[in-house]
């Protein structure tokens, strides 16, 4: 009964990027197929492993027959496409998103958002001092969540993360319109009123922080939270006997967050409050 | 914040010792803790037990239970598991020769039909669930068998709201309609099975209109059920403690076990049995062997084969009996059968302590100071499995996972595996392992199930299943694919149907006693182990349904007294409509919150010793009215 896992074959495509002949697996996408042939392009709010929102339009990219711009994250590859990644077209798209995105909502716990300001060369000052912003205060209702509607990019990650798509819990939602749209619970309650089961997951899939855990909130508020010197360790919960992986960001011998590595095969990048938020227990350090 | 929730007990940052009976724990040297221990282990030996650790490394456990075998000679060396998983473990290896979940999660989500059964994993294992969920987006049909209306019945297409007590009665009733359905599957039954006729006239007297008597779920939900399970193309049964904290638990999984067996479904992908355990290495405690009647990877201790490998590869004779399991040990504390004791990361003490204190010596290894370290004439400072040592340990399907290091140890806490071999080496046996990866290739020497599990294999491929026999394949996500060959030779040992009996609940409910308690979790208590301080949810309740509620007219927030045979406690009350009349529901371990030494009932399930901590008999009080003064 001995057999070999060779996983699900898929066929691959020929297609090329940037002028380049590549192949890539049947069921890609055209984001995929670009980080596999080193090429990596701007994505905000495209998640690994997860249904792509295509929200931001950062990904933008130029299919040679179509005459909008196509968003690679979301885009399957398919044979015989000629796409290009790098024109005068792309980068001015990229660059009007970078100064509308970033002038109108707080990116400072964004990754990568600096650096790309700077490649595309975006001024988000250009629309002076009074462009419409979205200024809230951080919501903070609770020892574990924290939600900073200032933040938010309304990309829906964490609605769906939060329903049919990992924790079918459905607390959050996005109400209103346009600008006044937001994330929020069911009217507008403290968390601690609403359905969540503070299993964290929306923080995992938020691409600007603007759901995060109450631990690092507090570290970044007073000012002591040092990404390059926190060191990440995947581990296995110690709550139950699911058994799902854990990644544990430590800094100064505390774990400040627990995240999911979206690969793993029990959790697929999900987990429960006992996983997200259960380790503060063996926290004695005095 | 650094304290365990288990009852606020401190980390420990250093050993401590006791000089005489009646003085108290002070700190000392490393040197001086493991002298002492090692003395008054060398005076136990003969009378000598191991309480093993369902949530530590399956490392450490490999260490425990050779500790107790190799140094100190006997196999009485148990896991404190018995709440969680004892019985899955024993009714499956008796039909099936090793004791682990048949299915794998993945299949969970191919699968037609999933009955959760005594089980609440929405709550209790949400991330399982969650792919339970992606099942039933698929088409599954997911069927709920539970005495509450839990958040997982809500997801379910039927929900069969049981008596407490009477899973075995329902079981039978549904394997008497699939048979008089003719929906077994009788070539099925007929080459890979033993006892059926037998089976057919135990169940014979279950008529859906008695068992909708007994049990008090409608016949035609039965019938439904039965029908769905049995006509299904796949079909998974999972359970949790619902099943298994049954004074009769390893019964009731047997009786299970038996619905599999008639329809075919275990040993085909999509299609078997799911325990989920409690605790995070509960499986890999009972597969490294830390129980008295199996060697690592399930080899029976009285296996001549098995003893003849262990005995060459630790070079010593093992006892050639079973040990004593968790409940016996406990019994013969007090009869003098047990003098000394190795208590290892877990806290009998609540209800214990009693028979704790009789003995002659007792050392503790622990993170926490327990009330169990209380008791204790030397405790040894240890780290937590999951995030302060590096090892494996084993999920509910049989995945072995690495864990790793993340934080230092506070003050002096060692790694569990420093302090079992400093140990072993002060009682004559020189133990040099040069880390977990080391004892970890002395398991995959001797056990052949794990023997293709490198470190380097179980970190690229995110973990491996057991059985896993060479170091280059995977075996078939599910167990048991042999009961299938055409070859008989292939197909093996039989496996027998379980003959078991409905047995009410021992402790009956009466005019005295007129509500039913049972006992579960919420999603943010996670059973004994540790809970931050920040927790958003309230606290412990007794929790009635709406009806009862009005009855002894109590309001949310009240302070009422429960009293069963046992004891009472003081609790507050909360209201939720899941319940029935005459079914109240706790999370609160009774155990931990009350002075009596053993306020739950004390039946234990014969097979796995399994304390019945899901039927107790209660009533509920108003407290007198109080007037503060001043
Ligand atoms: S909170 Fe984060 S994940 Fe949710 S919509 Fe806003 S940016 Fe997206
Ligand atoms: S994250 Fe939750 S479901 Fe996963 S192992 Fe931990 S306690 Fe269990
Ligand atoms: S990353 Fe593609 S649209 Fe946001």
């Amino acid at each position: 009964m001995t057999v070999t896992s060779l996983g699900v074959p898929r066929r691959l495509l020929d297609l090329t990027l940037d002028g380049e002949p590549v192949r890539a697996p049947e069921g890609t996408t055209l984001l995929d197929a670009c980080r596999a042939a080193g090429k990596d392009l701007p994505a905000l709010c495209h998640v690994d492993a997860r249904t792509p929102a295509s929200a931001c339009r950062l990904c933008v990219v130029e299919v040679a027959g179509s005459r909008a711009l196509v968003a690679a994250c979301s885009r399957e590859a398919e044979p015989g496409m000629d796409v290009r990644t790098d024109t005068e077209r792309t980068r001015h798209s990229r660059r009007i998103v970078l100064e509308l995105l970033a002038s109108s909502v707080d990116l400072s716990t964004t990754p990568g958002i600096a650096e790309w300001i700077e490649e595309y060369g975006a001024r988000p000052d250009r629309f002076g001092t009074d462009a419409a912003r979205l200024e809230r205060e951080p919501i903070i209702d609770n020892g574990l969540l924290v939600r900073e509607d200032g933040k938010c990019l309304r990309c829906g990650q964490c609605v769906r993360a939060c329903g049919g798509q990992g924790q079918h819990t459905f607390a959050l939602s996005v109400s209103g319109r346009g600008f006044g749209s937001r994330v929020g619970v069911e009217y507008d309650a403290p968390l601690t009123d609403s359905a969540c089961v503070f299993c964290g997951d929306c923080v995992d899939v938020c691409p600007t922080g603007a759901l995060s855990v109450r631990s690092e909130f507090d570290l970044r508020t007073a000012g002591t939270w040092d990404e390059p010197a926190q060191a990440v360790t995947t581990t296995v919960c110690g709550h139950c006997g699911v058994g799902c992986e854990l990644t544990l960001h430590v800094q100064d011998n505390e774990i400040v967050k627990v995240t999911s590595p979206p690969d793993s095969p029990v959790a697929h990048g999900n987990l429960c409050i006992k996983g997200r938020f259960g380790h503060q227990y063996i926290q004695n350090r005095d | 914040m650094n304290r365990d929730a288990r009852g606020g007990n401190p980390r420990l940052t250093h050993p401590l010792v006791r000089d005489g009976r009646d003085e108290p724990l002070r700190r000392a040297s490393w040197d001086e803790a493991l002298d002492r221990a090692a003395r008054g282990l060398r005076r136990g030996r003969g009378a000598f037990g191991m309480l093993a650790c369902a949530r530590a490394t399956n490392e450490t456990n490999y260490l425990a239970q050779k500790f107790a075998r190799v140094v100190m000679g006997t196999n009485n060396v148990d896991s404190v598991d018995r709440r969680s998983h004892a019985a899955s473990v024993a009714g499956l290896a008796a039909v099936f020769g090793s004791g682990g979940g048949t299915s794998s999660y993945g299949e969970v989500e191919h699968t037609d039909v999933v009955v959760m059964w005594g089980s609440n994993a929405r709550v209790a294992h949400p991330v399982f669930f969650q792919r339970v969920l992606k099942g039933v987006h698929g088409g599954a049909r997911l069927y709920a068998v539970d005495p509450r209306r839990a958040s997982t019945a809500e997801w379910a297409e039927g929900w069969l709201g049981l008596n407490v007590g009477t899973d075995i009665a329902l079981a039978h009733a549904i394997g008497r309609e699939i048979i008089q359905a003719g929906l077994a599957n009788e070539a099925f039954v007929e080459r890979a099975t033993s006892g059926f006729e037998e089976y057919r006239a135990l169940v014979e007297p279950w008529t859906l209109s008695l068992a909708q008597k007994v049990t008090g779920v409608p016949a035609p939900a039965i019938r439904e059920l039965a029908h769905a399970y049995a006509r299904a193309e796949r079909a998974q049964i999972c359970w949790t403690l619902g099943v298994t904290d049954h004074h009769n638990g390893t019964a009731v999984v047997r009786a299970l076990i038996d619905l599999a067996l008639l329809t075919g479904h275990v040993g085909r992908e999509g299609s078997g049995l799911q325990p989920l355990c409690g605790r995070n290495n509960v499986q890999g405690a009972v597969d490294m062997g830390a129980v008295p009647h199996r060697l690592p990877g399930f080899q029976d201790v009285l296996d001549p084969d098995a003893r003849l490998r262990f005995e060459s590869a630790w070079d010593t004779a093992l006892p050639p009996h079973y040990g004593l399991n968790l409940a016996e040990m406990f019994e013969e504390m007090e009869t003098g059968g047990v003098r000394a004791v190795h208590c290892l990361g877990e806290n009998p003490a609540p209800s214990e302590a009693r028979r704790l204190k009789a003995l002659d010596f007792l050392v503790v290894q622990d993170m926490f100071r327990t009330s169990t370290a209380e008791l204790a004439d030397v405790v040894l400072p240890a780290t937590a499995g999951w995030a302060e040592s590096e090892g494996t340990t084993t999920n509910s399907e049989r995945r072995v996972q690495r864990v790793r290091k993340a934080v230092e140890p506070p003050g002096e806490a060692r790694d569990d595996i420093d302090i079992l071999c400093d140990l072993a080496r002060r009682l004559g046996h020189p133990w040099e392992y040069a880390g977990a990866e080391a004892v970890w290739n002395e398991v995959r020497s001797v056990s052949p199930d794990h023997y293709g599990m490198t470190y380097r294999r179980l970190e690229a491929e995110k973990g491996l299943q057991w059985p896993c026999p060479t170091t280059d394949t995977v075996e078939p996500p599910y167990l048991h694919g042999r009961l299938w060959a055409d070859d008989p030779a292939l197909r093996g040992r039989r496996a027998p149907f379980g003959l078991v009996r409905h047995v009410p609940p021992v402790d009956l409910t009466d005019e005295r006693f007129p509500i039913r308690l049972t006992t579960g979790r919420r999603l943010d208590s996670s059973n004994s182990a540790g809970q931050q301080g920040g927790s958003p949810r309230r606290g412990e309740f007794v929790e009635l349904c709406p009806e009862d509620a009005e009855r002894y007219g109590v309001v949310v927030g009240e302070k009422v007294q429960i009293t069963s045979r046992h004891g009472s406690v003081v609790v507050s009350v909360w209201i939720d409509t899941a319940l029935r009349p005459g079914l109240a529901f706790t999370t609160l371990r009774l155990p931990d919150h009350n002075d009596t030494d053993q306020p739950t009932s004390a039946a234990r399930c014969p097979i796995a010793g399994t304390a019945e901590y899901k039927a107790t008999a209660i009533r509920i009080d108003k407290l007198p009215l109080v007037t503060y003064v001043g």
